[in-house]
């Protein structure tokens, strides 16, 4: 065994807890400047004129930069994901909120209260700011999954099956909007020497900022250089590369100094997308053996202006692959209104989809009065059925079963309200997970130096989860050298390009670049060990080598590796390497499981619902660092559980405001929400998904949570509720 | 943010005579310092008083006396407080955040604003912070909102657990206003309905300041105890909470104090409760009766009906753990 999996300390935990870690907004750049943005009170219509008399006249203030003023900027290229607006480009006003102005001053007391001064007259026309109202305008996304995936699907007959059906679940589940709230707000320092821009920015992804930023300002990818080696939390708010980044640099250039911009609080409510509200309509059938006969699946997600980009959150695609059902049709859509463009969030369609989804299940197996789990194994998946495919790998039977062992499921009584601790109704709740197993192309250069140092350097990032840590463990691993003699480099766009950190993608992506690098990098040192005039090796094949503990040793021989590296007459041995998906892992359906128990007690006269046990068994392939992946593990249900209970935005219906725009507000889980978390790696050594066998686990644990509360809560009261957050009123009677 | 001057005077009477010329004062700074970022408020001349040494806690079987800049983690730790008023330690502990309790005072505590949100953002209309622009709050996302004392004007909430407590034990405050002048207030007094006038809050003059809480003695108050209904088990403001104290003497009722918190425009004293508690034995009907008629006359929004139902619920178990 290698080191690959060890629960190792993450290498930047000092720096961390002891404020070394500088993140973007912590860059010292000489002669830098503050700006702040303002945004508009009203969500639609157009700014008439503004009035800047008083703020200009502020002490400090160096520009303010309106659309009268803001550079125009090139709208060629861009992906699919591109935030088009509001980029200060025209007058018009599509969500309240909106960024209207950015002023720049000395300093960012003087920028803040310029910008109180800054006065707007507008032109107002009736906003789209209730989705129930607005549903008659949904249409069918243009770029679902971007453009990888059709947004409706069809296998069998789910309308004749449903006819059929012994027994039936026709329901509507709402989930809420609900936004990001890293610690970190979104940060951005900009700073042109000539044509050239550098940025340092709190991002999911510095390869497509660069992007971004080049085709915005026109410029060469090369000209633009992009620096992040912390984030402080993104959850996906951070994914896209959104209108604030841009506007720093355009007021950098504006005003000939580098600028600094980090969000307020309030202003991470507008400027970096939300998870959308979707209202979801799911028609199930069972016969009466508990076999599963139709699914439909019917999702709205609420959308913005279709001007400022598109995104649709993919409730459904979890329901073509969750369960064996010969009858399955699922369709997406989304519903136009006034507000901000809507982004991923932790587990965007799989968390969200699946508190439908597995609602619904818990229903049909309350209806079969089967126990929930049992009506889940009476439906297990063999194969996936929706792309006639192999699993990569399964392991969720023995989710299901070491989970509710350790859970104590066997001892749930059916019953609702039959269960007590004490006064407190006690509910168990069960919920299915699961998550695809994303991998994008990524690069990695290593560098085996003759001063006993190995580095490794690829423009990938990370979001606090672990990549600094658990790429040099593959790293170790796959050198055979010690842990401490490896150094991982990331978050610089100078270094080799890696995907977005979205989609649970980077451990698979960049691990297996990890690997592929490795191993590159090992061959040439073969090489050169052959070439040595010492070792006599020159005749021997590289099957005749291997790596230990640093040292290539062959036949009669071992030397160290920075040794050899000094013989050779260089100061390092420098190799690139990449990989994506390999054509073997496409012959699989590639995915990750999960299985979670829940209890919860409700109090019956007060409706105070708390969550005071949790197992949750997971099958995300091989774990690279087991204390990184249990931390994930836990994080991500207790993302879950706010998302149950407690987190929603409430946007006010005349003015499409967002009326809690701040922490206060805006309920996140503290401690004393969360319960004692059980979370179970279950082994899962393959090799199928990808060449490290990594599934990807920073958004599966979330996904079945609050499907899990919302059965528990059933459970403990007697009452289905099908909207999330469950709150005090819904189970208050 | 707009850019104040700060003064730190040594003496109320310096305090007062700087806040009469146009002064604001600022304690802990744990609410006002968030109005100011906010543009709430934009003071231009800030009153520090810090200095005052105010932070006297006085708790016996005589009655409490707490200077207005105790801090509410020191109050709330108290032997004296503990012992015989214990529904104002609780109602501390549940407020805020530890962080937010070593900075919070008394009398800050006391005058603290409204969470609701439109209030707090001046992006929306708000009759409370801008007299006559209206209030999109009632007929907006008003879950938190006041079920009773509001007006056509304004429903915004009180938010002070500690207020709530004080209502409930009938709490004087000792006021100091211009020219060494001195009076008192009973609290139940001191905050004003919002009516047509949301933007005056309480019954202070200008330059007012409170010098201290005083609560005389009660038999009541080694029994009484403080429940806060929330959604989030900690670091939240109350959707509904209840103040009580009882005296039980050879199975009879003799004292009964009872408010409540979340549900009013001001902390809500609730004597129609009292009432139907005094002489009576604390038998659970009586309790469960008396729990019934708090909130007459509530007038709730939109999505706020079941605060009153959680009100009686809330009271009734408030009253049942302390009479237990």
């Amino acid at each position: 065994m290698g080191i690959i999996g060890e629960p190792l300390d993450r290498v930047d935990g000092r720096l961390k807890v002891t404020g070394g870690a500088r993140y973007a907004g912590e860059f010292r750049v000489p002669g830098m400047v503050h700006a702040t943005l303002v945004q508009s009170t009203i969500a639609a219509g157009a700014i008439a004129e503004f009035d800047l008399n008083a703020a200009r006249a502020m002490q400090g203030v160096l520009e303010i930069i309106t659309p009268d003023n803001a550079l125009k900027l090139s709208t060629k290229g861009g992906g699919p994901q591109t935030v088009k607006a509001p980029l200060l480009q025209d007058r018009a006003i599509h969500y309240n909120g909106q960024h209207i102005a950015i002023v720049v001053a000395d300093t960012l007391d003087q920028a803040l209260a310029a910008a109180a001064r800054v006065r707007v007259r507008y032109h107002a026309t009736e906003p789209a700011t209730e989705m129930d109202a607005v549903l008659d305008r949904a249409y069918p996304p243009k770029q679902f999954r971007n453009g990888a995936r059709p947004p409706d699907s069809h296998r069998g007959d789910a309308a004749a099956a449903f006819v059929q059906g012994a027994v039936k679940v026709d329901a509507t589940y709402i989930t809420p909007m609900e936004h990001h709230n890293p610690m970190e707000p979104h940060a951005t320092i900009a700073r042109w020497d000539g044509e050239r821009l550098i940025v340092w920015t709190s991002t999911q992804g510095i390869s497509p900022a660069q992007t971004t930023l080049a085709t915005l300002f026109g410029l060469d990818k090369k000209q633009v250089h992009v620096v992040c080696p912390f984030v402080g939390g993104g959850f996906g708010c951070k994914g896209s590369t959104w209108p604030p980044v841009t506007l720093t640099a355009m007021a950098a250039k504006i005003v000939q100094r580098p600028v600094k911009l980090v969000l307020t609080r309030a202003q991470m409510f507008t400027s970096n997308g939300y998870r959308p509200r979707t209202i979801q309509k799911l028609k199930f059938a069972a016969d009466a053996n508990g076999r599963l006969t139709s699914m439909r699946h019917d999702g709205f997600s609420q959308m913005s202006q279709p001007v400022l980009g598109e995104f649709s959150e993919p409730v459904a695609l979890s329901t073509e692959m969750l369960y064996a059902c010969d009858n399955v049709s699922i369709s997406h859509r989304i519903v136009p209104m006034n507000t901000g463009l809507p982004t991923y969030m932790r587990a965007p369609g799989e968390a969200s989809g699946n508190f439908a989804l597995e609602s619904a299940i818990d229903e049909l197996a309350v209806a079969l009065k089967l126990d929930p789990l049992e009506f889940r194994l009476r439906n297990y998946a063999e194969q996936d059925p929706h792309e006639n495919k192999p699993f990569a790998s399964k392991v969720l039977r023995a989710c299901y079963q070491q989970g509710s062992a350790m859970f104590g499921w066997a001892r749930r009584q059916p019953e609702p309200r039959s269960m007590r601790n004490r006064s407190m109704l006690v509910g168990w709740g069960m919920a299915t997970g699961t998550y695809p197993t994303n991998q994008q192309p990524a690069h990695v250069r290593v560098r085996i130096g003759s001063d006993h140092t190995i580095i490794l350097q690829s423009g990938t990032q990370d979001l606090g989860t672990g990549t600094y840590t658990v790429m040099a463990q593959v790293a170790a691993e796959t050198l055979s050298v010690p842990f401490a003699s490896v150094r991982f480099e990331l978050g610089d766009s100078r270094f080799p390009p890696a995907p977005v950190s979205g989609g649970s993608c980077t451990a698979a992506s960049v691990g297996s670049a990890v690997r592929a690098a490795c191993e590159a990098a090992r061959d040439r040192v073969f090489d050169l060990a052959r070439r040595d005039a010492q070792l006599g090796w020159h005749n021997l094949p590289s099957s005749a080598l291997r790596m230990e503990n640093g040292d290539v040793v062959g036949p009669n021989a071992r030397i160290a590796l920075a040794e050899l590296v000094r013989r050779s007459g260089e100061d390092a041995v420098e190799t690139t390497a990449g990989a994506a998906l390999d054509d073997a892992a496409k012959h699989f359906s590639r995915h990750a499981f999960g299985a979670q128990f829940a209890e919860v007690q409700v109090d019956p006269d007060l409706g105070t619902i708390r969550v005071t046990r949790w197992v949750g068994a997971f099958d995300g392939g091989r774990v690279l660092n087991a204390k990184t992946a249990h931390s994930q593990l836990i994080g991500g249900i207790t993302f879950g559980i706010g998302m149950a209970l407690l987190e929603e935005t409430h946007l006010d219906r005349r003015s499409g405001r967002i009326v809690n725009a701040n922490v206060a507000e805006y309920l996140l889980p503290v401690n004393a929400d969360i319960p004692d978390i059980r979370a179970i790696l279950v082994p899962n050594d393959e090799r199928n998904s990808n060449p490290l066998g990594v599934k990807g686990i920073g958004e599966l644990p979330m996904v079945g949570v609050a499907a899990a509360i919302a059965n528990a809560v059933y459970h403990a009261t007697g009452k289905r509720v099908r909207k999330v957050p469950i709150r005090i009123e819904d189970v208050l009677t | 943010m707009q850019s104040f001057q700060l003064q730190r005077p040594h003496t109320i009477d310096a305090a007062v005579a700087a806040a009469s010329r146009g002064g604001t004062y600022i304690a802990g700074g744990s609410d006002l310092m968030q109005l100011i970022k906010d543009n709430v408020e934009a003071p231009d001349n800030l009153i520090d008083l810090e200095q005052l040494k105010l932070t006297g806690i006085r708790a016996d079987a005589n009655g409490l006396r707490l200077e207005a800049m105790a801090r509410m983690s020191d109050v709330a730790a108290h032997p004296g407080v503990r012992q015989h008023f214990p529904v104002i330690s609780e109602a501390l502990l549940a407020s805020a955040s530890p962080q937010v309790r070593n900075m919070g005072t008394i009398g800050g505590n006391l005058l603290q604003r409204t969470r609701c949100g439109y209030f707090r953002d001046t992006g929306f209309d708000c009759n409370k912070r801008v007299p006559g622009s209206g209030c999109p709050a009632i007929g907006g996302e008003n879950r938190m909102l006041a079920i009773l004392g509001g007006s056509s004007h304004c429903i915004a909430t009180n938010a002070s657990d500690l207020a709530v407590a004080l209502v409930a034990l009938d709490a004087t405050l000792e006021l100091r206003g211009a020219n060494r002048a001195q009076r008192t207030v009973k609290l139940r007094d001191f905050h004003r309905l919002p009516g047509t006038t949301p933007n005056i809050e309480t019954v202070l003059a200008p330059g007012e300041m409170i010098e201290a809480v005083v609560v005389p003695a009660t038999p009541a108050g080694p029994r009484s105890h403080y429940l806060k209904v929330r959604d989030r088990t900690s670091f939240e403001f109350a959707l509904v909470s209840a103040a009580v104290a009882l005296q039980v003497n050879n199975g009879t009722i003799e004292d009964v104090r009872v408010a409540a918190g979340g549900v009013g425009t001001k902390p809500w004293h609730l004597p129609e409760v009292e009432a139907a508690l005094r002489n009576k034995a604390p038998t659970q009907q009586h309790l469960r009766e008396a729990a019934e008629q708090a909130g007459q006359g509530a007038q709730p929004a939109s999505q706020n009906a079941f605060k009153l139902i959680l009100l009686r619920r809330t009271v009734l178990r408030a009253l049942q753990t302390a009479a237990a």
